[in-house]
């Protein structure tokens, strides 16, 4: 017989106020290859922060070793107040995860799975209920093989909250979706939010980031570049638009950067990037100095700074960069 | 199951949402009282898996009916089984001719000498009757259909000749049921299969369940471990009860092989063996991440035990240095027990010997297994 407890939306007492994942100098090697590098991280209960980074970067290794799958090599990590070499199982009772890949058995159905995952937890809400919030009413005799990649996210999202979990991991949940199915999975995880949930969730898509997340850690080459809130990351670039150019003439860096209120000049393959304070001074500047060197501009284009921008600044490369 | 009126998942309202993008909130924990176990679930999952693959089926079922087929139609008992005795045209043996085809043991094939030179060599007659001044007997004694046609030909001939028999002795020819290659060899089958669907089954299930990570997400919960393999052994006694009577009623209704002893023992058998090899599975499985590596693994293990257990023939053929290494493995020890109750018709207790050698090796690799076992 199972001791039916009472089940309490608060956590216990004695780790209530600690944040839901604090690290500090979390290191992780394969080999030789150094995959994460003294990373520090502290997630607030009741937000969600995003890993945001291109691929490689070490985000999937990163939020592994915070869900106890991987061993780290150093540093400290507590969860909700926990460590996992003493609270491993308490820990995983109070966490809700989805791994990148297929996780499944194709030929069992949605119903089915989210029953397995629920049957795990000693608490958790009904598995109609599961379904029921990530919308999945229709598909509950489906086999997953026959479910879209976006229900099939929803499913694994749905087997992810099977313990009504305080922090809900999602690595890359919305890669290969298409913009419905992405919106969606959006939902669903705004929703989770709602109910006071705490995510950690890694993108390499800066519109994801930038939606879904109160605060965010760039990660480049295993090590966290920048941290904040998406607006203080822009903010960080000096200027809150980017003009992006090309022309035939040979401009220097320092003409450019005499330009009024240009904060930084950068480039991207043949054209020239300029992060600015105000479109209406720097782009008739823009034009004069390309006219006064007797080119021609090929290219020109604005757009209000994003987080690509800022990473882009940082690493000089591009998110979706290879 | 409760009754879903009194459930309280009253966290999503009881309206359809307005399209897909209206905000909810996440379902809370559920007083009611949905208790769901977790072997069971894990179990019912193996099931399904196994159920809904076809070509699992067809191996498990199909296969062994095919080898006793097989081994029925090579070993079945026609009349007599007739020495084949060849006699070279124009040689001395020509004339005891007609006393070997009197005989109702002899099937006499009279041949040219380059003719009989090849029928001996590829074995379509067993003894050749040869020779000019003296009668000789060609064959190779290696072979025992041979040496038996040699001597049933050489006492039809001896007999034709004059001899009297020193020693009288008169024979019985009556069958004795459950004593024929048949008879023998089903539980063998039975033995057999348990190991190779057991092993197999679970072998590939968990490797392909690694492979796709199915594993690692199970491993992210507070799932116990020891649930998740118990439910891979408890799901093959579903299996075997699908697997096994078929074998049973198909050996009884197409070659009349009955079981001697009681049911519930031969059942208690099965049981312990499936369990036992599928413990085996999980060892063979528990660190393999492809199908190449466990395919390895399970040949490793398994072939020594189908050429050396006791299923095509009997393991006391070798030398008595290796019977001690032979009466360990798991399978000459199934297939003693199965044997000790199918054909001999004794109690469990007359096999408890193998019994517990068997019980050993299950209980050991389990715990193994499960030591051992890699999640990703």
């Amino acid at each position: 017989m199972r001791t039916l407890q009472t089940p309490s939306p608060e956590s216990p007492p004695a780790h209530g106020d600690a944040p839901a994942i604090r690290c500090r100098g979390l290191h992780k090697r394969f080999g030789d290859t150094v995959a994460v590098k003294s990373l520090d991280l502290e997630v607030r209960r009741g937000e969600c922060f995003g890993l945001l980074g291109p691929n490689g970067a070490g985000k999937t290794t990163t939020i592994e070793v915070l869900e106890g799958l991987q061993e780290r090599d150093g540093g400290e990590l507590e969860v909700l107040g926990m460590r996992w070499d003493r609270d491993a199982s308490a820990i995983r009772a109070r966490l809700g995860v989805q791994l990148q890949e297929s996780e499944f058995y194709d030929k069992s159905t949605v119903e089915e799975a989210v029953r397995m995952f629920r049957s795990f937890y000693p608490r958790g809400p009904r598995v109609d209920a599961l379904i029921g919030f990530v919308q999945l009413d229709e598909k509950r005799r489906t086999q997953v093989k026959n479910l879209s990649g976006g229900q099939r996210q929803r499913l694994s999202v749905a087997c992810a909250l099977a313990g009504a979990p305080d922090v809900l991991f999602l690595d890359e949940p919305t890669t290969g979706l298409d913009p419905q199915s992405r919106r969606q999975l959006w939902d669903v995880c705004e929703a989770f939010r709602a109910g006071g949930g705490t995510i950690l969730l890694t993108t390499h898509f800066m519109d994801e980031a930038e939606h879904l997340s109160d605060r965010i850690a760039i990660l480049d080459r295993g090590e966290i570049i920048a941290q904040g809130t998406p607006a203080e990351l822009i903010r960080a670039l000096g200027g809150d638009h980017v003009v992006e150019f090309a022309s035939t003439a040979q401009i220097e860096d320092d003409a450019l950067s005499a330009l009024p209120g240009v904060s930084r000049v950068g480039s991207r393959g043949e054209s020239r990037l300029l992060t600015v304070a105000a479109l209406h001074t720097a782009v008739p500047a823009l034009l004069d100095l390309v006219a006064a060197r007797g080119g021609d501009l090929t290219a020109l284009s604005t757009h209000h700074a994003t987080l690509d921008d800022v990473f882009l600044a940082l690493t000089g490369r591009g998110l979706r960069d290879e | 199951m409760s009754d879903p009126v009194t459930s309280s998942a009253a966290a999503i309202s009881p309206e359809t949402p307005p399209p897909p993008t209206a905000p909810r909130t996440a379902p809370g924990p559920d007083a009611s009282d949905e208790h769901l176990s977790p072997l069971r679930e894990l179990i019912l999952s193996r099931i399904r898996g196994f159920l809904r693959e076809p070509e699992a089926l067809f191996w498990t079922f199909g296969f062994p009916i095919i080898m006793a087929i097989g081994l029925g139609l090579a070993f079945r008992d026609n009349p007599g089984e007739r020495a084949v005795v060849g006699v070279e045209r124009g040689s001395a043996a020509e004339r005891w001719t007609a006393a070997l085809r009197a005989s109702p043991d002899v099937d006499v094939r009279v041949l040219d000498p380059a003719a009989a030179a090849l029928a001996l060599r590829k074995g379509t007659v067993g003894v050749l009757l040869a020779g000019t001044g003296r009668l000789v007997y060609r064959y190779d004694p290696a072979r025992p259909e041979s040496r038996l046609a040699r001597l049933t030909a050489d006492a039809v001939v001896q007999k034709a000749g004059g001899a009297t028999r020193p020693v009288a002795a008169a024979d019985d020819r009556s069958r004795r049921p459950g004593g024929r290659y048949i008879d023998w060899v089903i539980p063998g089958l039975i033995g057999l299969n348990l190991m190779s669907t057991g092993m197999w089954g679970i072998g590939f299930g968990i490797v392909q369940a690694r492979q796709r990570k199915q594993l690692k997400r199970l491993v992210s919960t507070p799932m116990r471990k020891r649930d998740f393999m118990l439910a891979q052994v408890l799901a093959r006694l579903v299996f075997i009860g699908l697997e096994v009577p078929p074998i049973v009623l198909f050996a009884w209704l197409a070659f009349g092989v009955h079981v001697a002893g009681s049911l519930p023992a031969l059942s208690a058998v099965v049981v312990l063996g499936a369990m036992t090899f599928a413990g085996m599975g999980l060892l063979c499985a528990a660190r393999a991440r492809t199908m190449e590596g466990i395919s390895g693994i399970l040949n490793v293990v398994m072939l020594p035990m189908f050429v050396l257990s006791g299923v095509f023939f009997s393991a006391a053929r070798y030398p008595d240095a290796v019977q001690p290494f032979i009466r360990a493995l798991p399978l000459t020890a199934l297939n003693d027990a199965l044997r000790a109750v199918y054909n001999d018709g004794l109690p469990l207790s007359a096999a408890a010997v193998p019994l517990a050698i068997l019980a050993a090796w299950g209980v050991a690799s389990f715990a193994a297994a499960l030591k051992a076992f890699r999640w990703q």
